[in-house]
């Protein structure tokens, strides 16, 4: 049974060519695309691992990623944050607000799969 | 000589002989023995005239080669700190002393070096503050992952079934066109940036060019109808280069528009005639809210006003509007002086001032109110954008005394004020 991945990510390509990369690697994949009602998705999902962009429409990564992180029940999950923009700022900030891994568009699908097997143990 | 370089200083500064006596705790003809270099001087009295005038010390008692010498040290030092050794530190002075021309090329060199340094540093945060520019390269940054990610695919996976092939192409070729589309507006982008010149001009920069250009003045937009004749009044200007400007330019229109509905060019005139360029009568004469008589003021023709300047400024104090006049000067960019009663309206906007103020050689009569752009509520207090009128000094019987400001600390020549922020620029360079 693979385990479950929800890649949070306005860009649609991306989101076809990442799903299909970890679907390849055995992940159980699911997408969602608006910043509003992520947090309300990873709720009912309850995923292994949430990959989460930084710019959505409707609500930025860092104010889902900092609801995560207070959740009691969710809180624990492992995030990897994805941004187009590799200021020092903004790394800190996901730091800050509790980003498990911080990575930088564009990346290459090698590093994103050695990402997710890193964050999620066998 | 000493002396001299005193009586230098004083003069730059505008003050008496007397005056600076008095502040520095000495009779003035023995500050006047000084500067004619016939008592020498030291310790307390150079320290205090020192800071009353401005500047360092040293620089009274060594005089600018000392400031060479110490330039010197600092690019020597500067570039040690980089790793590049080599200047003979130990023969600084010999060097100067030889060959004082080069010795200021160089110093005038690594100043230079230092500005720019600072320039680039501005520019590389220029992402950070740049909205459009941040949101195009985030576009094209985005385009160009999806097409790295989606070509590697294609690449690698062995076996790809011929459906995932087939739209995996369909993707690519749909994200180089929008690739291509996006690289081409940043480049376009880049190449209107007002920053490719030589000048950096921000957008506040570009509308005071161009009301600077219309006198603040624009009489098609008087009378009926003046609203519907912005845009073209926008358009026409080449001072207006980049759409932020642009768009506030049409906001001080839309505002003139509306205050010379309230206050006609005709009533303007009448008014004048009866009252002169008094706002306080000819609000109450007129009934018209006291900042539109100010903004009106400032910006009718001057052989009908006389010289009024004017300066409108937001909550957190930045210059948003700013007419300068009768000598008055105010900074470009940088924030102003402290002391300027403008500022007194933050903490009590409904306080107005009437103060006579000196600046340097100009004497001004300052008149400030503030207007209230959005009522308070109770997630934001209310927001309220104070407006300072410079008219001509009327003298002391008139006005009371006078209020000594600044134009920006960075060119202040005020000795010792409480108000200083940052070292003045004029002590170096004396």
């Amino acid at each position: 049974m693979g385990k479950k991945v929800i890649l949070i990510e306005d860009e649609r390509n991306i989101i076809e060519a990442i799903s299909f990369i970890l679907s390849r690697d055995g992940w159980e994949v699911k997408t969602h695309s608006n910043g509003h009602d992520a947090v309300e998705v990873v709720r009912d999902r309850r995923p292994d691992l949430v990959i989460l962009d930084v710019m959505l429409p409707g609500k930025s990564g860092f104010d889902i990623l900092q609801e995560i992180r207070g959740d009691a029940e969710l809180g624990a999950t492992p995030v990897l944050m994805l941004t187009a923009r590799g200021q020092q700022k903004d790394r800190e900030m996901a730091e800050r607000a509790g980003a498990s891994r911080y990575m930088t568009k564009p990346f290459s699908n090698a590093e994103v799969l050695e990402a997710v097997r890193d964050l999620v143990g066998p | 000589m000493i002396g001299s370089r005193i009586r230098e200083r004083r003069v730059i500064n505008g003050l008496k002989q007397a005056e600076l006596a008095r502040r520095a705790g000495i009779s003035a003809s023995y500050l006047n023995l000084i500067e004619h270099n016939r008592r020498r001087i030291g310790g307390k009295t150079l320290n205090k005239l020192a800071e009353i005038l401005g500047v360092a010390p040293v620089l009274l008692s060594e005089g600018a080669e000392a400031t060479l010498i110490a330039a010197l040290r600092e690019a020597a030092a500067r570039s040690e700190t980089e790793g590049r050794a080599g200047a003979e530190a130990e023969r600084t002075e010999e060097f100067a002393g030889r060959f004082p021309g080069w010795a200021r090329l160089l110093t005038d060199l690594a100043r230079q070096r230092a500005e720019l340094e600072s320039t680039v540093k501005a520019l590389t945060d220029r992402l950070a503050h740049d909205p459009q520019l941040a949101a195009s390269l985030h576009e094209v940054i985005s385009t160009v992952t999806a097409i790295r990610s989606t070509a590697s695919i294609l690449a690698d996976t062995r076996p790809l079934e011929p459906e995932w092939q087939s739209r995996f192409h369909r993707n690519i070729n749909e994200d180089s066109q929008r690739l291509a589309e996006g690289a081409e507006a940043l480049v376009r982008y880049l190449e209107q940036a007002p920053d490719a010149r030589s000048e950096i001009m921000s957008p506040q920069d570009e509308l005071h060019a161009f009301l600077e250009e219309h006198g603040f003045h624009f009489p098609m937009l008087e009378g009926a109808g003046g609203a519907a004749r912005i845009p073209a009044v926008v358009a026409r200007s080449d001072r207006l280069e980049t759409e932020a400007a642009r768009s506030l330019a049409r906001t001080v229109l839309e505002q003139y528009v509306g205050d010379a509905r309230l206050l006609p060019a005709e009533v303007m005139a009448e008014a004048l005639a009866a009252h002169g360029p008094d706002p306080a009568a000819i609000a109450a004469a007129t009934g018209t809210p006291m900042p539109a008589v100010f903004r009106r003021l400032a910006m009718r023709p001057e052989p009908e006003a006389g010289p009024v300047g004017l300066v409108v400024c937001d909550g957190s104090g930045t210059l948003m509007l700013r007419k300068p006049a009768l000598g008055f000067t105010m900074p470009r960019s940088a924030a102003a002086c402290a002391l300027w009663p403008l500022y007194q309206l933050l903490t009590q906007p409904g306080a107005p001032v009437r103060l006579r103020l000196r600046q340097g050689e100009a004497r001004v009569l300052a008149l400030t109110v503030s207007e209230e752009v959005a009522p308070a509520r109770f997630d934001r207090p209310a927001l309220a954008r104070p407006h300072m009128l410079l008219l001509p000094d009327p003298g002391p019987e008139a006005a009371g005394p006078v209020r000594e400001v600044g134009v920006n600390c960075q060119v202040c020549p005020i000795g010792d004020c409480e108000a200083r922020r940052e070292p003045s620029i004029l002590g170096r360079g004396f």
